[in-house]
């Protein structure tokens, strides 16, 4: 495993068909020297909050992630509960959150903005465009966004 | 003009950088649905449908908001809270577009919900790039209720 703290994106999918292509298009947009892919809500949490196996990760704001991508349908933890957890801490609160999710459902939209997602994606269906906006996104909050450093 | 139809919320009342917001948003073809107002108050009243606002839909929602930090009447940080408390408006994507990059603006942007932070290039070409990317993004990638 590599240096946890030179993560700048985390990525949180169970679908291993769908964390390989967002991997392929990040990779396509030379993005994905970066890049760290958890598989459940809690090793998400885990990595965050710097607990369990990611433990002696730095969290400070120097070392936070610069984006998030957060499925909905999670193990163990699910989605909402995880953006939920980020966006009440002081100390995490900052990081972009960005909900990927194939739900175009009203209720988990409104419950994620309610719980201060940054973002809201809908993942493309075809390939292309699903690279086409891993680009978009890539490029947005990488470069784009501003975070506080310390 | 009908405010119904907005889509792009301005609240600059820097009368310069609201023109180069405007030619930025001209250059890459996203012109058509821009509001500009001048201070936190009358942003307010237009988000909340009062005062000569009052006629407006409020179920209509902008799909952008690009605040400035520093505004009469009310600042940018109050405009932020208010459209991030209320359940009817917390849905509006508000991005802080600001020449601030202190730590303390950042930080509580952030704790007050706000979905992005961007500090103003100087350069009016960067400037009008990174127009172009947020509108872009804001405007096709990203998904509201």
């Amino acid at each position: 495993m590599g240096d946890y703290n030179q993560i700048e994106i985390l990525l949180v999918e169970d679908n291993p068909h769908d964390a390989e292509m967002a991997l392929r298009a990040l990779k396509k947009n030379n993005l994905s020297n970066k890049v760290l892919v958890v598989t459940d809500g809690e090793e998400a949490l885990d990595f965050i909050f710097a607990r369990g196996k990611f433990s002696g990760r730095d969290k400070d704001f120097n070392h936070l992630p610069k984006m998030i991508l957060l499925d909905l349908k999670l193990p163990k933890v699910n989605g909402i509960e995880v953006l939920k957890e980020i966006k009440s801490n002081p100390e995490t609160q900052v990081i972009p959150v960005i909900v990927l999710t194939s739900s175009q459902e009203d209720k988990d939209i409104v419950e994620s903005y309610k719980l201060g997602v940054n973002s809201y994606i809908v993942k493309p269906v075809d390939f292309d465009k699903f690279v086409e906006a891993v680009r978009h996104l890539g490029f947005y909050w990488l470069l784009l966004n501003k975070q506080p450093q310390l | 003009m009908n405010y119904n139809e907005i889509e792009i919320l301005i609240v600059e009342d820097n009368p310069n950088d609201a023109e180069m917001a405007l030619r930025a948003l001209k250059k890459n073809n996203l012109t058509n649905k821009v509001l500009i107002v001048g201070d936190g108050e009358e942003a307010l009243d237009f988000v909340f449908a009062k005062g000569k606002f009052s006629g407006r839909e409020q179920t209509h929602r902008p799909k952008i908001i690009l605040l400035d930090l520093k505004l009469p009447k009310i600042d940018g940080l109050e405009v932020l809270e208010a459209i991030k408390s209320n359940p009817k408006t917390q849905a509006i994507p508000v991005i802080i577009l600001t020449s601030s990059k202190e730590e303390k603006d950042m930080v509580e942007s952030y704790r007050l919900g706000v979905n992005s932070y961007i500090v103003k290039p100087v350069d009016f070409d960067k400037f009008v790039d990174a127009v172009r990317d947020l509108g872009l993004y804001w405007l096709l990638l990203n998904q509201q209720p």
